[in-house]
């Protein structure tokens, strides 16, 4: 079980079995569609935003274990933000699991995500956990969907082919 | 249901399947995965490719590379005779009548939109219909939306039931006049189930509609004989019957591939050309413009050599065994529920596990060394029929063994105490 802990922890599966802020909300002024066509992943992010700040942020949609954990976590990380903040946070999320940050050696405000960094020595489901942030992204730049489709090619994949 | 059509002989079969024997003959089985031993159960995906089709493709590359049909020197006359020879092992394999009906293509994929472009192009009108069933891969579906789309046609699907079977009596009562084309999986890749396609191709052909059978999962498991079937088109992926990929095969009745337009333009489908118009090659060149996989459709030419040497009603008889002891032991899992339980299946073994993803069960089961497919296999109206949005699959060749089939139900159930 060692080489599965660093994906599935515990808190990971805690937040697949119990997902936070998953419910549609009503009063929400900004929402976003996430959808990953190679796996079939969707979601909907659901924002409030008042005077640059990320009031309220829910989401609901299917998934993996991986995918829904990082949404549940996701909405409690920017909840409260600013918009450069939460930008600041997709940001550095995006760079930690795509191998680009070093989270123990870089300063960054990930705090728990950390947990997520193992992702990036599975290829195959950085995707997954990036999805709900490019979603939450959308939502607060006012785009209409987010899609993993168009993220660039994925370059871990033939780095470690070998 | 018919059951007159017995597509699974594994009567006659030899000795005992001696997997170990045959395991040799696959370098690529021989590593291990994040430290424990390979346990490759995703050929339905693509299958592995064995030691004769390996140095066969390299043999080409390394004493005869060179282009085809158009040389007159020694080399390009070497390339041309396997090139050439590999078509007429295809012809043996499937019992066509000339190899010229043996069109090769990139894969299944390239040759249903051959036969979209060719045929369905050209003889398909507005207010027609086109039939597929409820199962197929979307490389014989979507091309045929497209089809409809443009020429205002109709879409026509033969429902499935719950265990993953065509409803004939649907079928019987899609087919009409307007009905221009019958598009139908052999084996169905996201459940297994192997269809009635002689019993398809009987009740379209009397009312003189034509039938497409996709056999990118048949050819790896049964015995083709397109004549027997009597089937019009056959489409054939090379690298799931143990070739590389780029080489497959569109069989089609020379008569309808005659009056058929050419697919993609260019040389060698040519005979003459003028800036007013071009006239074209005979049939298998005018469906073959450009450079083809020279070195793929010799290694499938290999691949059939190889099959050919196997007692294949054992090696049948052996995924079969397979299937059905992975089948009782991972549906025993409490949590499991078997997706496709036709009464004749190909060795497919797609499952979901109550609450959790298939992706999740794929990436725990890749770090137990073993390779399954999780997804929606693209197969998604499949998915929508079960009610799910993907499944994990396990498919067997002939050269899995029953430990490994023992190494997925244990790993299937290390999935569900890591999720507890």
């Amino acid at each position: 079980m060692s080489e599965l802990s660093e994906l599935y922890q515990q808190v990971i599966l805690d937040h697949n079995k119990k997902p936070r802020n998953f419910q549609k909300l009503e009063a929400a002024n900004r929402t976003a569609e996430g959808f990953n066509p190679l796996c079939g992943d969707q979601l909907t992010v659901y924002m409030l935003m008042d005077e640059g700040v990320v009031r309220e942020v829910s989401f609901v949609g299917t998934g993996c274990a991986i995918s829904k954990a990082s949404a549940s976590m996701m909405t409690q990380a920017v909840k409260g933000k600013t918009r450069e903040e939460a930008r600041l946070l997709f940001d550095e999320f995006h760079r930690m699991v795509t191998g680009e940050l070093d989270e123990e050696a870089e300063p960054n405000q990930l705090g728990r995500l950390k947990i997520f960094a193992g992702v990036r020595d599975y290829p195959a489901r950085v995707k997954c956990a990036s999805l709900p942030w490019h979603t939450m992204h959308a939502a607060l730049e006012g785009e209409e969907t987010a899609t993993t489709e168009n993220l660039g090619p994925d370059l871990s994949q033939a780095a470690i082919s070998d | 249901m018919i059951a007159t059509e017995k597509t699974i002989e594994t009567k006659g079969a030899g000795a005992a399947w001696d997997v170990e024997r045959v395991r040799e003959d696959f370098p690529v089985l021989r590593q291990t995965v994040n430290g424990k031993p390979l346990v490759y159960l995703d050929n339905a995906a693509s299958a592995q490719v064995p030691r004769i089709v390996i140095e066969r493709g390299s043999k080409y590359l390394r004493e005869e590379h060179s282009n085809i049909h158009r040389g007159v020197h020694y080399l390009s006359q070497r390339a041309t005779s396997a090139y050439e020879g590999a078509r007429e092992k295809v012809k043996r394999f499937i019992n066509a009548r000339e190899a010229r009906e043996c069109i090769f293509v990139r894969g299944v994929t390239e040759a249903v939109n051959l036969v979209m472009h060719g045929y369905g192009r050209k003889f398909v009108h507005e207010g027609d219909e086109v039939v597929v069933s409820e199962m197929e891969h979307h490389s014989n579906l979507v091309p045929w939306q497209m089809l409809c789309e443009e020429k205002g046609a109709r879409l026509r699907v033969i429902p499935m039931d719950d265990a993953g079977e065509l409803l004939l009596d649907e079928f019987d009562a899609l087919l009409n006049e307007r009905t221009k084309l019958v598009c139908v999986g052999h084996v169905s890749n996201a459940l297994g189930t192997i269809n009635p396609v002689k019993e398809i191709v009987a009740r379209a052909h009397k009312l003189g509609v034509p039938v497409l059978v996709d056999g990118a999962q048949g050819a790896p498991h049964l015995k083709v004989d397109v004549q027997d079937l009597d089937c019009d088109f056959y489409a054939i992926s090379g690298h799931k019957m143990f070739a590389p990929t780029g080489s497959g095969v569109l069989y089609g009745k020379a008569e309808l591939l005659e009056k058929m337009n050419p697919f993609l333009g260019g040389g060698s489908m040519i005979r003459t050309v003028t800036f007013e118009r071009s006239t074209y090659a005979a049939i298998p060149d005018k469906f073959e413009a450009g450079t083809p996989a020279i070195a793929s459709q010799i290694g499938l030419g290999a691949a059939i050599d190889y099959l050919n040497g196997l007692d294949r009603a054992a090696a049948l008889a052996h995924e079969q065994e397979l299937l059905a002891y992975a089948t009782e032991q991972v549906s025993a899992i409490e949590g499991v529920r078997i997706i496709g339980n036709a009464r004749e299946k190909a060795s497919v073994l797609a499952f979901v596990i109550d609450e959790i993803h298939p992706h999740d069960v794929g990436t725990i089961l890749d770090r137990e060394g073993i390779a399954i497919r999780a997804g929606h296999h693209c197969a998604q109206p499949v998915m929508q029929h079960f009610g799910v949005p993907a499944t994990a699959r396990a498919s067997f060749a002939f050269y899995n063994t029953r430990e490994e089939a023992d190494s997925l139900i244990a790993a299937v159930q290390k999935v569900i105490e890591v999720f507890g």
